[in-house]
């Protein structure tokens, strides 16, 4: 029995009489059904309202606050249970659609770039980032572009340090598979004119049987600069920032005189030992250094046989291989693990 | 190249510490492959006398030997070896030695008999000659000397460089001490040899007939002298050095080569006809047994050695005849000291696949000017045997390469180097290692170059000497400045897309060999006869050039099986090659990449393409049905981007997979890089998305099997002219309701203006005209 409307009764009790049954309703149609009740064209507090005109002035602005009081209560109670009615249907709900998520089976998987793959991108992406291009050329080569343009003239002894392997194509011995990268570097200065900086990373091949330190097929970078005033120091300068971005700001580089046609003055260049970082270890025979690969100055013949003024233009040209130096720095004792091409080894990286 | 420290110091002085002695080798490009201390742990072992070898009771294998070692009392060992007698002198290491293996000596019994010390075999000692044996000692020694000393056995360091192919003078003692005397600063001499002047006229006559293979021909002849074991000092240089003694006369010969640079060959004088020498050519069809005792066929470019008889005794500065080797009879030589052209030496050498000591510092050009030092030091050497040079030598020069002097600019060192040194330093480097310079002006040096560095000869080589002796280490590096901004190529970037969508759809990379054997084409079903040969593969299975990705992944796939991984999806980037049509020289060269699905089917790979199309974002494309060698006769489509085949997509050819023992589907794409790259793709022109509503219809229609599902869309789209925004397959049935050889295929066609909301009629017009489109162009009719 709600109490009768009267604009200048208290509204306590029937709003406390009403926020209790609010509070208890089971569901939203419950509660909508209070909604009519109490606050409806048919409830007390909207009957209240209209006998508020009856009222003298004065105290039809105090009923009228209290009034507005009152339904303000019973609407916050409304939107409260509501909500909670909300929240307790969403849980429920949700509830329902709980997952494991750990009994889920991928049905799609990514693959994994080859190792050495990674290796190119990044050694790319180093000297990309210091101003140089990178340039492919073919793996089938002339004698001209492997060899003879490299101040190999035939006959030569160095040769020699190449196990070559020759292609039944033309006269014999004119076509081969290129032993190292550096044809590229005839094919770029033949293509272009100076400033040149380029990287040169590709697949090489040599006349050897696979073993835990050789692969017949095996992949190099090399890098060429030709401008004006290129020095050796230059050289030895771009060979340490180049070690200090690839291999971390710990390691540095050396050269020591070698000898390669091609170039002259000739190095080796070694770099810290990433292992011990310098201090000797059984992986760089406890020297402290790795080597790492050949480089030098552009020999003067090497400029004339593409047509370059060797007085006007100096260069370097630098070159490793990228599997030795992969395998080394990731633990593979053997190159043959890099193409046996197991997929536990590959998704490994 | 081995070489004793010791050897070393014959000819500058080098006090300072093996380690910095080491360092300065490297720093002058002789890099140190190895160092070996030897002659160590021999403090303690004396030479002595066997007095006693008795039986021990109750043991069959050791004897109780008592010995002198030159103590007041007798020493008693024990000993398990049988090659010694009473009376011999043997190695006693005694009690407390340690000996090079690290055995420490301690007094002990064996089966009762006591033991004080340990009679050694050779190899116990750190010295060649096995472990057979007690090692017997020259019988002159006194017992108790120290066995260091019998031997001649001092404690020594042995490194060993590797030494460039331009550098013949440091495949010598000398050179090598030059070098490092120069960068020292150390005093550096190389004695003269004592000879005793010859009062004989005893000469070999000698002739050469090509005086430009033989530029210098040096014979002397000596007499009187006994073949016999060399010197033991001398025996342990050789052995220090890597080379075995074998006679006095070899040995020498040998020494003065390992010291000097300067092969010479001892011929037995009564062995050689005529006693003389004749250089020349070989004749075709020639052959010789050289020392090794194998028999050789000469080529007419072949410098050959021969008697008076014009019969061959040597193959020129690469081995000798086995016709005239010295023996122990023999006692009067004719030595043969020459200077040979480094390419004849190199092309034979390679051609006979023969290298020797003397060929090796041959083919990289010897010290014509010190032929006569190497010939008077093996005199020298072998004068104690009784040898005496028996007349003067025969000296014939032939045609010897001219070396000018080069002029050396300072600038240009400096430029090159990025030094900055003046003439008076230049000079300094240079000179103590030969390379005598000559002021001629401010600035300019001229440089006579030493005989011995025939690979020196332009200012660029001085150059190098100039830096090498400055030290490379002493230059300050610097950073060129590039005004050239670096990236890839479309190319290049784009190749690293197709990498990262290939594994995007799970597929692992591979690295598989280039190179493929006949029977590996055969079981891919691929003809031989496009593939390229290589002409001297070491094995068969590197005979040819891969004219497919397929061998080297479908071997993959078969080896991931055999490993239980069925179901592995592999890709790969790489070259391929075909024979090259007439008159081009070099292959077919083609960079493809390749993807390879087990225990998929061919619409995996299809899948796989559409993704590659999606990431470079191909708009002109389609799938043509074709057959390809190695693939699925009846489920493979070329690839075709804007009108130009760019690869192919399918499966691998059930054949193959039985070949190769694969039990499941491979699903399989091949791209040409080269031509798929270079098809236009992407998109750089924005096209307004419409915002006015879309339309969907769908029409089913029955098509003949043999109709391209693509060729129906491809009549949708065009008849839908630009009311068509879209036309996807969603449904294909065959079945019971329809006649053999026909399939049903339902797309949903998507209308859509970009200027207004279409209209039902108008949708209703196009959608009749798709309809009368299809049924006109395609055996094809629209299902109710």
């Amino acid at each position: 029995m709600s109490p009768s409307p009267s604009p200048s009764r208290p509204w306590a009790d029937l709003v406390a009489d009403a926020v209790a049954r609010v509070a208890a309703a089971r569901d939203a149609a419950e509660l909508r059904r209070l909604d009519v009740e109490l606050l409806g064209r048919q409830s007390a507090m909207v009957a209240a309202r209209a006998a508020l005109a009856s009222l003298p002035p004065e105290e039809r602005r105090v009923a009228g606050r209290a009034l507005n009081e009152a339904r303000a209560a019973v609407e916050e109670a409304l939107v409260a249970r509501r909500r909670a009615l909300e929240d307790e249907e969403r849980s429920a709900r949700l509830e329902a659609e709980r997952m494991d998520l750990t009994e889920v089976r991928p049905t799609r998987r990514r693959g994994h770039l080859h190792l050495v793959t990674q290796a190119r991108d990044r050694l790319e992406d180093v000297f990309v980032g210091m101003g140089y291009v990178v340039a492919d050329g073919p793996e089938a080569e002339t004698d001209w572009y492997n060899f003879e343009a490299l101040n190999f003239p035939a006959g030569h002894p160095a040769r020699n340090m190449y196990d070559t392997l020759y292609l039944e194509l033309g006269p014999p011995e004119s076509t081969l598979l290129r032993t190292h990268t550096s044809p590229v570097q005839v094919r770029v200065m033949e293509a272009t004119t100076p400033p040149i900086y380029a990287v040169m990373p590709g697949r090489c091949y040599r006349q050897d049987t696979a073993d835990a330190s050789h692969l017949p097929n095996f992949h190099q970078i090399e890098g060429l600069v030709v401008d004006r005033g290129i020095s050796f120091a230059d050289l030895a300068g771009t060979l340490d920032a180049f070690t200090q971005a690839y291999f971390g700001a710990g390691i540095r580089s050396r050269l020591r005189p070698s000898y390669f046609p091609f170039t002259e003055p000739s190095a080796e260049f070694d770099i810290t030992c990433v292992f011990c970082k310098g201090d000797g270890c059984r992986s760089c025979g406890r020297t402290g250094w790795l080597e790492l690969g050949g480089c030098g100055m552009v020999h003067p013949n090497v400029f004339r046989a593409v047509g370059y003024d060797p007085e006007e233009w100096t260069g370097f040209a630098f070159g490793f291989g990228i599997d030795r130096m992969t395998a080394q720095r990731h633990g593979i004792d053997d190159l043959r693990e890099l193409v046996t091409n197991d997929v536990r080894f590959l998704r490994q990286f | 190249m081995r070489l004793p420290l010791s050897w070393l110091c014959d000819f500058t002085s080098l006090d300072l510490p093996l380690d910095d002695v080491l360092a300065t080798l490297n720093d002058l490009g002789l890099a140190v492959e190895s160092v070996e201390r030897v002659g160590e742990g021999l403090d303690g072992v004396v030479a002595a006398r066997v007095l006693d070898i008795a039986a021990i009771p109750g043991a069959d294998r050791i004897r109780a030997v008592t010995v002198d070692a030159g103590t007041s009392a007798p020493v008693p060992v024990v000993c398990g070896a049988w090659n010694f007698t009473e009376g011999d002198l043997v190695p006693l290491a005694t009690v407390g030695t340690v000996l090079p293996g690290g055995l420490e000596i301690t007094a002990r019994r064996m089966k009762g008999a006591p033991s004080e010390g340990m009679l050694c075999a050779p190899d116990e000692l750190g010295l060649p000659g096995g472990h057979d044996g007690i090692l017997v000692l020259d019988d002159d020694a006194v017992p108790g000397s120290p066995v260091g000393e019998v031997l001649g056995i001092r404690p020594d360091v042995v490194v060993d460089l590797e030494v460039n192919a331009n550098r013949p003078d440091a495949m010598s003692v000398v050179g090598v001490a030059r070098d490092l005397a120069a960068r020292l600063g150390l005093a550096f001499a190389i004695p003269e040899p004592k000879v005793l002047p010859t009062e004989g006229v005893l000469s070999a006559p000698v002739e050469v007939d090509d005086p430009v293979g033989c530029g210098r021909f040096v014979a002397q002849v000596l007499t009187g002298l006994t073949v016999g074991p060399s010197p033991a000092w001398l025996a342990r240089r050789l052995t220090l050095a890597g080379m075995r003694p074998i006679n006095n006369v070899v040995d020498a010969s040998n020494y003065v080569m390992l010291e000097l640079g300067q092969p010479t060959h001892p011929y037995d004088r009564r062995r050689l006809a005529g006693g003389g020498l004749r250089v020349r050519r070989a004749r075709p069809g020639e052959t010789l047994v050289t020392l090794d005792g194998s028999e050789r066929s000469l080529h007419s470019a072949d410098l050959v050695i021969c008697d008076a008889d014009d019969q061959p005794v040597g193959i020129a500065g690469i081995m000798g005849g086995a016709s005239s080797e010295i023996d122990p009879t023999t006692t009067e030589v004719v030595l043969e000291a020459a200077w040979f052209d480094p390419l004849s030496i190199s092309t034979s050498s390679r051609r006979l696949k023969l290298r020797s000591e003397a060929s090796a510092r041959f083919e990289k050009g010897c010290d014509w000017a010190g032929i006569d030092r190497a010939v008077a030091r093996f005199c020298e050497l072998l004068a104690p045997s009784g040898a005496v040079p028996a007349g003067p030598a025969a000296d014939v020069v032939g045609q010897l390469p001219e070396r000018p002097p080069v002029r050396l600019r300072t600038s240009r060192v400096n430029q090159v180097l990025g030094t900055d040194l003046d003439d008076g330093r230049i000079a300094g480097y240079l000179d103590p290692i030969g390379f005598t310079t000559t002021p001629v002006a401010e600035g300019a040096l001229d440089v006579e170059l030493p005989s011995w560095r025939l690979d020196s000869g332009t200012e660029i080589d001085v150059i190098e000497e100039v830096a090498r002796l400055h030290g490379y280490r002493a230059i300050t590096p610097t950073l060129p400045r590039s005004a050239l901004t670096g990236g890839l190529t479309p190319y290049q970037r784009d190749r690293r897309t197709v990498r990262q969508i290939l594994v995007g759809a799970g597929a692992d990379e591979a690295w598989s060999a280039t190179f493929v054997s006949s029977d590996d084409l055969e079981r891919c079903l691929l003809d031989r006869r496009e593939a390229v040969v290589v002409t001297n593969p070491l094995v068969a299975a590197e005979s040819l050039l891969r004219t497919s990705l397929l061998p080297g992944l479908v071997g993959a796939v078969a080896a991931n099986a055999r490993r239980r991984q069925p179901g592995v999806a592999l890709f790969e980037v790489g070259h391929t090659f075909r024979r090259p049509p007439p008159g081009q020289q070099l292959p077919d060269e083609v960079e493809a990449a390749a993807y390879a699905a087990a225990g998929r089917d061919a619409a995996e790979a299809v899948t796989a393409w559409h993704l590659v199309a999606e990431g470079l974002v191909l708009t002109d494309w389609s799938l043509e049905a074709t057959t390809a060698a190695g693939l699925h006769p009846t489920r493979t489509a070329q690839v075709v981007v804007a009108g130009e085949a760019v690869g192919v997509v399918g499966e691998i050819d059930p054949a193959v997979l039985a070949a190769h023992e694969i039990g499941e589907r491979v699903a399989w794409l091949e791209l040409d890089l080269g031509h798929l790259l270079g098809a236009g793709h992407g998109n750089d022109r924005y096209r307004p998305v419409s915002r006015f509503p879309s339309s969907d219809i769908d029409l089913a229609f029955e098509v003949d099997v043999a109709t391209p599902a693509a060729a129906v869309a491809r009549t949708l789209s065009r008849a839908g002219a630009d009311l068509v925004v879209d036309v996807a397959l969603f449904d294909v049935y065959r079945g019971d309701q329809l006649a053999a050889g026909r399939r049903s295929l339902a797309f949903t066609v998507r209308f859509q203006a970009p200027d207004r909301t279409l209209t039902d009629e108008e949708v209703a017009t196009a959608r009749a005209r798709l309809v009368a489109a299809v049924e006109a162009s395609h055996p094809a009719v629209l299902r109710a």
